[in-house]
């Protein structure tokens, strides 16, 4: 009886592997192997066309006393530490709108996404447009108010803060993400809480909140990490086709320099070093973040 | 236990071999051609980041084509050139025949040998490089050997506002350079700002860019003739540096100038010129034609850019063929190389757009090939326009023609420019002044040239 069971059990294990292995195999190719790859190259001077030369340890020593690198990673973390809290407030703010938009959601939820359709490139070109300091939509707008706006493309102190602006133009992708969260909260618990008296405040804080904090958690690691690895706005904006010669180094983001190395300077060993590096950081920083949510998030599973 | 051992090794195996693999480079591999005109050719030829898209290329691509035979195949890998997508071929062992890269570029492959001497090809197929400019004879050779065979110059001239420039009571000579305190009152003269919105831009020194332009200007190069000292902290470049930012400052800031320029119709018919809001800026030639295409009524004037004694001066960069190594074709490769840039094609060349133009009712501005025998050659077919203004474009891009400059192969190209750029940029948005951006630029582009330098030595 056993042998036969054990065998059904065999068998199983077989689908399943069967059924996974294109995942599986992708990420041996894919993620696995470009990994491995990536810290044996890491260990060489490699400039893509002549035979990686091991060097052991000196592109990491390199790393350590490179300036830029200290630049890059700040202005990043800077980045990531305004664009992040932004865009979950925001978008939070935005579901919560369109929870309540009664027949017009379906309206607004397409209106929402639509510009998260919009190519990366085209948006660090729209930046330009919409930021630039003299006839800009943006300074245009703050003009009705009387505010004089900054320079936002070219002075180093407001580059950072238009990017997390224009990080906003794509919040649409994590409004429908809460929403479906919204959605699912149970009507009863607002019931209950309004025959005790509990106003939008409250309700808002103590049932909307902790109900959609698995999925505000999972916003919180995405977007975290999409901020750690922003490449294609700032680059167009500022180093790419929005500027061949022009650069501003508050927009060197990490990702950005390490392209910079790789394939600009032909600095593949530093890079695949780099690389490393943001893959520790952003390692570090999830962990933490996870052992965070164990205090603020609430999943309705855990409770049986 | 023995199977997790056995597994753990044949992951270990597939490891080493997958990298070993990967890590494969092109070792000493070396091209034996026989170069030489009258061989009969045969094969394919891919030809890497050039597109026969108008009719000088066409022209010299069906001379290139005739030259080589029928029996040979010529497929076109068109766009800009993709660095990594061209060294991954070489090392991979699947180069293209020939690749078209910018002459700045050439430098840094012949460093790391991703392209091959061209001594041979020249000698065999008797390449007059006499012919060649001689700075972009210079961009190409490195070590002492030609690695590229040059094609195309660009030229800076000064192009100014013909209608600003009397209103504000100044000339040509007030904004062509020559003299940089007369270029500093006549942009204070050309600007206009209503309301602290700058309305009108007196004059763009088109940093960071031209920083080369106004260094050689006044007297100094960025980087030296054999190509491994950098001369960013020199203090004439500093002196040029605080110059073309000041020419900003007065302006209201980098920022400003800036946010303008790029809010401006540049290939449309409301340009900066068209519209009366730039007084004059250094631009290259190429932007003539554009001018004369979709404003042929703006106000407009021309001179070459001067140098601080008064004599024309212009900053040359272009294209250049080279022969990959690893090339499947390289005699092939030279040929195509040299008809593409012989004079004959060059004048077969012109002599089509030269139709096409009068077709059109448009101006022939001439085509600056890189090539001095064709340039006097195509010269010669340009007919006075009737109007003052174009003649007066096209004169002046011939005479900078004549006297240009160009940076020298390094194998650090990308690393120096970005070292020099950035300083200019640390400027430009107020972070350093030019003294201090032009030190820390000298160290960054110091190390890069000493570090690139040595890798050849290994």
């Amino acid at each position: 009886m056993s042998r036969r069971r054990s065998a059904v059990h065999a068998g199983d294990t077989r689908a399943a592997w069967l059924f996974i292995s294109p995942w599986v195999v992708g990420f041996l190719v894919f993620t696995l192997y470009p990994l491995i790859y990536t810290g044996y190259l890491s260990l060489t001077d490699y400039d893509v066309i002549n035979d990686p030369r091991f060097v052991g340890l000196d592109n990491f020593r390199a790393l350590l006393s490179d300036d830029k690198v200290i630049l890059a990673l700040r202005n990043t973390a800077v980045f990531a530490v305004m664009s992040v809290p932004v865009k979950i407030v925001l978008s939070f703010f935005l579901a919560v709108l369109l929870n309540r938009a009664g027949r017009a959601t379906g309206f607004f939820r397409t209106a929402f996404f639509l510009p998260k359709m919009t190519p990366p490139v085209a948006i660090g070109i729209l930046l330009l447009l919409m930021f630039n300091g003299q006839s800009g939509l943006v300074n245009e707008v703050l003009g009705w108010f009387g505010i004089n706006g900054p320079a936002w493309t070219t002075d180093p102190t407001w580059v950072k803060p238009g990017l997390v602006l224009m990080s906003l133009w794509t919040v649409g992708a994590s409004v429908i993400i809460l929403l479906a969260a919204l959605r699912n909260v149970p009507q009863e618990l607002y019931d209950a809480a309004r025959v005790d008296g509990a106003g939008w405040w409250a309700q808002t804080r103590h049932i909307t909140v902790p109900m959609a904090s698995g999925a505000i958690f999972f916003l919180v690691i995405v977007d975290t990490i999409a901020a750690l690895q922003s490449f294609t706005e700032a680059y167009t904006a500022y180093f790419g086709a929005g500027n061949s010669t022009y650069a501003n180094s508050a927009a060197l983001f990490y990702a950005i320099y390490l392209f910079q190395q790789a394939f600009q300077f032909l600095h593949m060993g530093y890079a695949s070093a780099m690389a490393l590096l943001l893959f520790v950081i952003i390692m570090a920083i999830t962990g933490i973040q996870v052992r965070l949510s164990k205090r603020f998030v609430f999943y309705a599973g855990d409770q049986s | 236990m023995q199977r997790r051992a056995r597994a753990y090794l044949s992951v270990a195996a597939v490891g080493t071999v997958l990298l070993a693999g990967c890590a494969q480079g092109t070792g000493s591999q070396k091209t034996n051609a026989a170069y030489d005109r009258s061989t009969k050719l045969s094969g394919k030829v891919s030809v890497m980041g050039f597109g026969a898209t108008d009719e000088i290329a066409k022209v010299r691509l069906a001379e290139a084509k005739k030259a080589m035979g029928s029996k040979v195949t010529v497929k076109l890998i068109p766009g800009d050139l993709d660095i990594q997508q061209f060294l991954s071929g070489v090392a991979s062992g699947d180069a293209p025949e020939v690749v078209y890269a910018d002459r700045g570029q050439i430098g840094s492959f012949a460093s790391r040998g991703a392209v091959i001497p061209l001594d041979d090809c020249i000698k065999g197929e008797k390449i007059d490089t006499s012919a060649f400019r001689s700075s972009a004879l210079d961009a190409v050779t490195f070590r002492g050997h030609v690695y590229g065979i040059p094609e195309f110059n660009v030229v800076q001239i000064i192009q100014a506002n013909a209608d600003l420039l009397r209103k504000a009571g100044l000339t040509l000579d007030d904004v062509n350079g020559s003299s940089w305190s007369k270029v500093s009152a006549a942009n204070k003269k050309l600007t206009r700002t209503v309301g602290g919105k700058l309305k009108v831009i007196g004059f763009d020194s088109k940093l960071p860019e031209f920083l080369p332009l106004w260094a050689k200007a006044n007297g100094a190069d960025l980087i030296s003739a054999d190509g491994k000292t950098a001369q960013l902290d020199d203090p004439k470049v500093v002196q040029a540096l605080t110059w073309a930012v000041g020419i900003y400052n007065a302006q209201g800031g980098f920022g400003k100038v800036k946010a303008y320029r790029d809010s401006a119709d540049f290939f449309g018919s409301g340009n900066q010129y068209a519209s009366g809001t730039l007084g004059a800026m250094p631009m290259e030639q190429w932007y003539v034609n554009v001018l004369n295409d979709v404003s042929p009524k703006a106000p407009m004037a021309f001179d070459t850019v001067r140098d601080q004694q008064g004599q024309p001066i212009a900053f040359a960069s272009g294209s250049a063929w080279a022969i990959p190594k690893g090339s499947k074709n390289p005699g092939a490769a030279c040929r195509f190389a040299r008809v593409m840039t012989q004079t004959s094609s060059w004048v077969k060349a012109a002599q089509e757009r030269v139709r096409l133009r009068q077709k059109d009712g448009g101006l022939f501005t001439g085509v600056l090939t890189g090539n001095v025998d064709a340039d006097k050659k195509i010269e010669a077919m340009i007919k006075p326009s009737g109007d003052a203004r174009w003649d007066q474009a096209i004169r002046a891009t011939y005479t900078a023609n004549d006297h240009t400059f160009s940076m020298p192969a390094n194998p650090a190209g990308q690393e120096f420019e970005t070292a020099w750029q950035d300083g200019v940029n640390r400027v430009l948005n107020g972070q350093q002044s030019p003294k201090d951006a032009m030190a820390q630029a000298q160290k960054e582009a110091q190390k890069a040239l000493d570090d690139a330098w040595a890798e050849i030595g290994k």
